[in-house]
């Protein structure tokens, strides 16, 4: 396993650092809210279920043997706590969202385009537009399908690995795949819809 | 599966959009492989689908954490402490004291 970047937090952390571990809920605490969400009915939930996997990070502490990222570890009471908090059973894959991922208004009987993707990479090099890309980008993920932000989340703003958030999320390969490409999928429309140019 | 035996010719852009994440996790078979790239050098749109793609991921990840508030830090801090005044010393927290603490949870995992 490569380097935990939270390797050094973490011995901070065990020798009694509280600012280490403030610094460590700021790392998570965005994203761990985000996940949360989807398991529980409001706000004030998940933000309880974030404050009960924190107790349970400080409890778990000396038993903790890196055998899996801290991060990992932290997203995995998370999930636990937050299916426990929530009253959806989410093992099994929800059909939340089915059929293309583009508008099949897009393309000809033949399934070429007829209106291809308008224009806007160009403009992410201005960093202003950028940012407000991002920004959109922040609340789509918001206004995703459950599953699909969750995936989104671990693997695009947190950059885990697919083989980490399929350990995270227990779910398959193929499902965590099937949901990161309509999530995606899903991102690119918004900004094209917003900032593209035909 | 209608899309795999059709993939045996050559791609259409409607399955083209459909593979773009399969592309990138790297997980078509080299067939088909062959195939989506065989279509994008002839496709000028589908070739920039699959930069948008790219752009969008690299924008999500752009995304960072806000910055805990003032109020959040004291709140953290203060969780931090009731937990090592409520737990630390007492191997059974059970007194009037011992907080609203969830039980431990077997299931926490570390693998």
């Amino acid at each position: 396993m490569t380097q935990d970047p939270d390797a050094g937090l973490l011995d901070r952390l065990r020798s009694g650092d509280e600012q280490a571990f403030v610094a460590l809920v700021g790392r998570y605490r965005d994203a761990m809210l985000r996940l949360a969400a989807s398991y529980v009915p409001s706000r004030a939930v998940a933000e309880e279920v974030v404050q009960e996997t924190w107790i349970g990070v400080l409890r778990g502490l000396d038993g903790f043997e890196g055998r899996s990222t801290v991060r990992t570890w932290v997203f995995r009471i998370l999930v636990n706590r937050a299916r426990t908090a929530g009253s959806r059973e989410r093992r099994s894959v929800a059909v939340e969202d089915i059929g293309p991922v583009v508008d099949q208004s897009r393309f000809d009987g033949s399934g070429g385009w007829i209106a291809p993707p308008e224009h806007w990479i160009e403009r992410t090099e201005d960093k202003l537009t950028a940012a407000k890309m991002a920004d959109r980008i922040r609340t789509a993920i918001g206004d995703l399908p459950a599953r699909q932000r969750e995936v989104v989340t671990l693997r695009d703003i947190e950059g885990m690995s697919s083989n980490e958030v399929c350990g995270v999320l227990e779910i398959s390969e193929a499902n965590q795949r099937v949901l990161l490409h309509r999530g995606r999928s899903r991102l690119r429309q918004v900004i094209e819809t917003e900032f593209g140019e035909a | 599966m209608a899309l795999r035996l059709r993939l045996r010719r050559d791609l259409v852009c409607q399955q083209a959009v459909e593979l773009v994440t399969d592309y990138l996790e790297d997980t078509l078979s080299r067939g088909d492989r062959r195939r989506f790239e065989s279509h994008l050098a002839g496709c000028p749109h589908c070739t920039e689908y699959l930069a948008q793609m790219r752009v969008t991921i690299t924008l999500t990840g752009s995304i960072t954490p806000e910055d805990l508030t003032p109020v959040m830090r004291i709140e953290f801090i203060d969780l931090y402490r009731r937990f090592h005044a409520t737990e630390a010393g007492t191997e059974s927290a059970t007194g009037p004291d011992a907080g609203p603490w969830p039980e431990p949870d077997p299931q926490d995992p570390d693998t």
